[in-house]
């Protein structure tokens, strides 16, 4: 904080030509609990009256030493914890570790089981995507899309509840497919919920794509070059938005996202701006895969045929999978007993928050809100 | 109905435990044909692999490929021009991931384990190196800026110091914090009782 007796007098602005914030570095303190870092993030700012000179993160509020607890428990009873990470895209976590897993055992999930898998991952993907708007244009200023996208994402939980009992923590795979067959009427659901939400994907945008508001506070806001976000690994829609074309779902395909068709959605210039319409059409893009996946669900067995007690063969795997976040990847080393040897996860939401420094130097103080907002962490995944 | 599934379908010949199960006559086939029995290394051959060998001789201990995954594995004194060569003449222009795997009864306890992807290549490697405990690492946040919080997060975790690094302090544990939890020897209910004490006010965080 400053020293007041170093403070500058109003009576000496007039000779130094300096208004009174010109003239101090102002050390601001946001958060841990403030509600537009979306959980107990700290972000020390160094302010040049609005202007921003640098930022810390100071992270680590909820750290439970996830990695620590996948040491000291069986592959099948560390499932359930890694719903805790990316609280708001369970789903996509436990398909990540699942398939990890899957593959150091050498066993692959059967087909039905993985068309299962990718219809309810990608319905995750858009609840996350909701959750994500909704709470980004309130912190932007926009009340009524909050009320709009969780109306709306309320449907998505209702079908999770009606699968396996869960609406978040939702631990609907086990190693080796699915524990639950679909229950009676779940692809009338899920078809249900693909033209229910399309116009609604519609209303969106209406309320924001052309809002002036909108697009004075997220055009040219928070800009990340493509290049940028390779060399600090951002992955995701951040980096979609910034015009590398990629996504894992197409690059190294998993589950059974290989039989379908959809785009990769891309944008330019790498603003806020451009990560809202990349996540919008990426909304728009899981649905296509939805809709086609529930057309042609297998028939066949949801699980392989895998022991009651897990114990891979000695040795190491990476897999990683693209959460809505990110690339969202397991790194598991087995001894051959039937706990992990060594778990690691290479979270999506840690990598891409150590962008928010270069993204923020020389904007507002009102633009780190927005940016924070667009990176679209979940602390939970953070801290791990 | 805890453990029931309903098996629709043909039913899947029986397999051994780690053999994958079920390939039904559907029209929508697996992505990748099972593999039947149990999976061991093989040896990592590759035009890139070839090149380092040439270059580094000794310095390059393996080249693995475990579950179609391919990793090198560098003698630590190797380790910094082979990560470099890897961003500078092969194009690994991504570094996905940094973590290390602790191994308290080997002379080299530490594991260092880099995660590199290729844009231009599409192709995913790892590069893992051996080294003491106390040893230093050089710092690769020159190559690559992910690996400022993860290598934070590795010195976090492991107490492993990577020199050059701009601001090597911890992340994940509070500043003052003893110990490095993800060791082998760190307990799973142990704590900092001293940190815990002093900081927050009460006797045990248990």
């Amino acid at each position: 904080m400053t020293d007041p007796t170093t403070t500058v007098s109003h009576l000496d602005l007039g000779a130094k030509n300096e208004t009174f914030l010109d003239a101090n570095e102002l050390i601001l303190n946001m958060g841990p609990q403030h509600p537009s870092t979306h959980g107990v993030l700290r972000v020390i700012l160094k302010l040049d009256g609005e202007k921003v000179l640098g930022t810390e993160c100071v992270i680590g509020y909820l750290h439970r030493g996830v990695e620590k607890i996948a040491e000291n428990r069986t592959y099948t009873m560390f499932n359930p914890y890694v719903d805790r990470m990316d609280y708001v895209a369970a789903v996509s976590n436990g398909l990540g570790y699942c398939e990890a897993v899957e593959k150091l055992l050498n066993v692959e999930a059967p087909p039905r089981a993985r068309y299962v898998r990718t219809i309810l991952t990608e319905l995750n993907r858009i609840a996350s995507h909701q959750l994500w708007l909704g709470t980004h244009a309130l912190d932007i200023g926009a009340i009524t899309p909050l009320f709009y996208t969780f109306r709306d994402r309320e449907e998505i939980l209702k079908i999770f509840e009606k699968y396996c009992g869960a609406r978040l923590t939702t631990h609907a795979f086990r190693i080796g497919g699915c524990q639950y067959e679909t229950y009676d009427g779940f692809e009338r659901d899920v078809k249900n919920f693909v033209s229910f939400v399309t116009p609604k994907v519609d209303e969106y945008e209406e309320l924001l794509t052309t809002n002036r508001i909108w697009l004075e506070r997220t055009r040219g806001v928070g800009l990340l070059s493509g290049p940028d976000c390779i060399d600090l690994g951002v992955t995701g829609p951040v980096l979609r938005a910034s015009g590398v074309k990629w996504d894992l779902r197409k690059a190294q395909p998993y589950a059974a996202y290989s039989e379908f068709d959809f785009e990769i959605p891309t944008g330019q210039n790498g603003d806020t701006y451009d990560r809202y319409v990349v996540r919008i059409a990426e909304m728009r893009q899981s649905l296509r895969i939805i809709s086609q996946a529930v057309e042609r669900i297998p028939e066949g067995p949801i699980m392989a045929k895998v022991g009651k007690v897990l114990k891979p063969p000695p040795g190491e795997i990476y897999h990683s999978i693209e959460a809505p976040k990110g690339e969202l990847g397991y790194f598991i080393v087995s001894d051959g007993s039937t706990q992990p040897y060594r778990l690691r996860v290479r979270p999506p939401s840690f990598v891409n928050l150590q962008a928010l420094d270069k993204m923020v130097r020389g904007q507002l103080v009102a633009d780190v809100v927005a940016v924070i907002g667009t990176l679209d962490i979940v602390l939970g995944e953070v801290d791990r | 109905m805890a453990d029931e599934n309903k098996q629709q379908g043909p039913s899947p010949a029986q397999s051994a435990e780690n053999s994958a199960a079920a390939t039904p006559s559907v029209p929508p086939k697996p992505a990748a044909a099972a593999k039947s029995g149990a999976p061991v290394p093989l040896p990592w051959q590759s035009e890139m692999v070839d090149s380092f060998k040439g270059r580094f001789g000794s310095g390059i201990s393996e080249a693995v490929s475990y579950l179609g995954q391919n990793y090198l594995v560098v003698d630590r004194s190797a380790l910094s021009e082979v990560l470099l060569a890897a961003r500078a003449q092969e194009s690994f222009d991504y570094l996905v991931d940094l973590t290390a795997v602790h191994y308290p009864q080997r002379e080299l306890p530490f594991d260092v384990v880099y995660v590199l992807y290729s844009f231009a290549r599409n192709e995913r490697i790892r590069v893992k190196a051996q080294i003491a405990d106390g040893e230093a690492v050089q710092s690769v946040v020159q190559i690559w800026s992910t690996a400022n919080w993860l290598e934070r997060e590795c010195y976090d975790m492991f107490g492993i110091v990577f020199q050059g690094h701009p601001d090597l302090k911890r992340i994940l544990l509070p500043d003052g914090w003893q110990g490095h939890p993800l060791r082998k020897d760190y307990g799973i209910i142990q704590q900092d009782q001293q940190w815990v004490k002093a900081n927050l006010g009460i006797e045990s965080g248990q």
